[in-house]
């Protein structure tokens, strides 16, 4: 053949021509750009709560509450009392009538005024009035207050020594210790609760987001006719599989930004945050496997997921129909999501337990199981090899309808499209 | 390098769209694919570029049959029109090309040749949305044939062009031809194909209804048309033995005859009846033709 010899006859592998040309696409639009700045913003914003929480308060004013003390006696214990209970609470005491404060409160003066005096049996009673009493902090802080002055009071009055004193507040004893070998510790389940959650979140986001580009992306090609030209030059089934990693490629671009602002975010704010927000949500000691899981289930959520939206989008004419397409998908997506939320709470119940080798829902279950408990190691492989087969079948099903899909072109954009498409791509 | 069709059939469900086509389509030939919308023209097309395969028969170029390995030697210009619209004209013709297998800086310099034949340099750098409907189907042009492919597939290249613009593309197609290329390609109006291609089929739901080179379908047609412009009426000619068709004229009238020898009687009957300002014995247009074989006329 001559022509077979001439100097340029498969220069570079087409399958890495349209992954490239699709991820440097996308990855220069300003859509992307502007969705990465905003995650990254709300990631700083997350990991410096605390730092933002305290600009705010120091900046606002303190609660202001006036006491009006008809016993002369109880104003002092209760201000040092609040003062431990609440540092934004300032209370200062009231000379003049009932009717005064009122009017002092009407006035914006105080927030709200407290009426102290003793009941009958000289124990502390009390009435609190504001505007509103919508803020039930103040009003639950001064209910705590006032009843450790009454229980002070009461104790005093039948002469407790202060050791007895103390015996009477101490709190009860109470662990819970699990039996199971290798499971985790009440401490170690809330802090993998906080980083499952919030990796759940991450994986929901990037599967629905993702997966819906890559429809967008079919769809767009398709409706534009520009599909035409490209399924005469390259194979639908290689396009589809470039595009789907092109686009992979993205999200783990995205994903490697998220996950390292906020890692040096964390690792600026932990020295002095220790015992706070970060440790709550089990950032302070990040276990290793759970992240390479979640980067797992990550991947594997994705391509299910986006082999899915590429063979739907395939089916649609107009750009407009995609979304009515992909909404089906989306709800198994949500509804994963959903069944996730309820297993952070009861991570073991056999409902999760089965739901977790549905494939459709394995990467964010499993994944929410494996985090959270001991699991022993054959059955997060199982799921995942579940989850890998479906993938390849999907993957075989979805090219075949893909195929013939970029060929039709028609109103409907029905189910009963996926047979035709079949169709097409059968001989007969 | 001879592009063959034997009995090609495609059917989709209980729909037959193409149904025991054979042709041979022989190198560095232009061939023109005749038919009304629905003949059949486009699964044609998608079957030989191997988009869909053939419910029997089968396609071979040179022996082979096409596919993603002959890529980079075949052109498409397909009848739906499609570019990236939010993609520059540089890039995406850049991309197109790559994907037909031609190295990028090969692709830069051969666009540039293009957008100056087609007296468009400016265009590189917009994007083709901002183009007019007439200008993208330049660029869309430029995109089949930049690789330089050996067939090239054009269908209904001409439609929606202004007669300029249809020229400036003719032009352009020719001097592919001249370069060796064999081109397919498919029209609904019969005198870009009359002008063209040596060699033509006519599709009919399907079936193929006449094929082979111009000037044979034309001699086997037999008839022939005959325009006399005369002072004196021309009318009874109509009932002429061997007229086939008459239509007057405010002039005079146009004839179909089914042979030659009847010009030269009608000459005879009519030259003493006064003074004869027009006779002309042309050959059958291929509309003739078509209406003949097909049943009705399409333009």
């Amino acid at each position: 053949m001559i022509f077979l010899s001439r100097k340029w006859a498969i220069p570079m592998n087409k399958f890495w021509i349209i992954l490239s040309h699709t991820y440097l696409n996308k990855l220069k639009t300003k859509s992307f750009i502007i969705t990465t700045l905003l995650t990254v913003v709300i990631t700083l914003g997350l990991t410096n709560m605390s730092n933002i929480i305290e600009v705010f308060d120091k900046g606002g004013d303190k609660e202001k509450v006036a006491v009006l003390d008809e016993t002369g006696q109880l104003y002092a214990p209760l201000k040092e009392q609040m003062s431990a209970l609440n540092k934004n609470l300032s209370l200062k005491e009231f000379d003049g009538t009932e009717k005064e404060a009122e009017k002092a409160v009407e006035e914006g003066e105080y927030t709200g005024f407290v009426q102290l005096r003793y009941d009958e049996e000289q124990l502390p009673e009390a009435t609190y009035k504001a505007m509103s009493v919508a803020d039930s902090n103040i009003f639950t802080d001064l209910q705590a207050g006032l009843q450790q002055l009454k229980t002070m009071l009461a104790a005093s009055k039948i002469s407790l020594t202060p050791e007895q004193l103390q015996q009477l507040y101490e709190p009860v004893t109470f662990d819970k210790v699990a039996l199971e070998e290798n499971a985790k510790t009440e401490e170690e389940l809330n802090q993998a609760r906080g980083l499952v959650y919030v990796l759940l979140f991450v994986i929901y986001f990037a599967v629905i987001m993702y997966a819906s580009m890559i429809a967008m992306e079919v769809a767009t090609e398709k409706s534009s006719r520009v599909m035409e030209i490209l399924i005469s030059s390259v194979s639908p089934i290689k396009q589809m599989f470039a595009k789907i990693l092109g686009i992979g490629l993205l999200s783990l671009t995205q994903l490697a930004v998220l996950l390292s602002v906020g890692y040096f975010s964390i690792k600026r704010n932990l020295s002095s945050l220790e015992g706070g927000f970060f440790d709550a949500f089990g950032f302070g000691n990040v276990s290793i496997s759970t992240i390479a899981y979640a980067v797992i289930f990550f991947i594997l959520g994705y391509f299910l997921y986006a082999t899915l939206a590429a063979f739907l989008g395939s089916l649609v004419s107009r750009i407009e129909d995609v979304q009515q397409m992909i909404t089906p998908m989306t709800l198994l997506v949500v509804a994963g999501f959903m069944i996730a939320m309820f297993g952070l709470g009861q991570p073991d119940s056999p409902f999760i337990v089965i739901t977790s080798y549905i494939p459709f829902f394995t990467p964010m279950i499993m994944f929410l199981r494996v985090g959270m408990l001991n699991i022993p190691i054959w059955e997060s492989v199982l799921g995942i090899s579940i989850l890998a087969g479906t993938i390849v079948i999907l993957a075989v099903f979805g090219a075949r309808v893909y195929r013939g899909g970029v060929l039709m072109y028609g109103k409907s954009n029905s189910f009963k499209d996926i047979k035709k498409a079949l169709q097409l791509t059968k001989k007969e | 390098m001879v592009l063959k069709l034997e009995h090609v059939t495609k059917r989709f469900g209980d729909f037959t769209a193409v149904n025991d086509l054979s042709i041979a389509i022989p190198d560095k030939e232009m061939f023109g694919f005749l038919g009304a919308n629905g003949a059949g023209k486009t699964t044609t097309f998608r079957m030989i570029l191997g988009l869909l395969d053939s419910s029997d028969g089968r396609i071979t170029w040179d022996g082979k049959p096409i596919n993603y390995s002959t890529s980079h030697l075949v052109g498409y210009l397909p009848e739906e029109r499609g570019l990236y619209p939010k993609l520059k004209v540089g890039e995406q013709i850049v991309y197109l090309a790559r994907l037909r297998g031609m190295p990028k800086s090969e692709a830069v310099s051969e666009l540039k040749y293009w957008l100056e034949k087609f007296k468009v340099p400016e265009y590189e750098n917009k994007k083709v949305e901002e183009l007019s409907k007439g200008n993208q189907q330049k660029i869309q042009f430029i995109a089949a044939v930049i690789h330089k492919p050996k067939l090239l597939i054009l269908d209904e290249p001409f439609s929606g062009l202004d007669p300029v613009n249809v020229e400036l593309l003719k032009e352009a197609v020719l001097s592919l031809k001249e370069k060796g290329t064999t081109i397919v390609f498919s029209s609904h109006q019969m005198h870009h194909v009359e002008e063209m291609c040596e060699h033509l089929c006519i599709m009919h739901k399907g079936a193929p209804v006449v094929h082979g080179s111009l000037k044979e379908i034309k001699r086997a047609f037999g008839k022939k048309n005959l325009v006399i412009h005369a002072d004196f009426p021309l009318g009874f000619l109509g009932n002429y033995p061997g007229v086939v068709k008459a239509k007057s004229t405010t002039e005079g009238i146009h004839l179909q005859i089914d042979a030659e020898y009847v010009a030269e009687k009608i000459l005879k009957e009519i030259v003493n009846k006064g003074f004869i300002r027009k006779f002309d014995l042309e050959e059958p247009s291929l509309n003739d033709i078509f209406i003949e074989k097909v049943g009705d006329s399409y333009e």
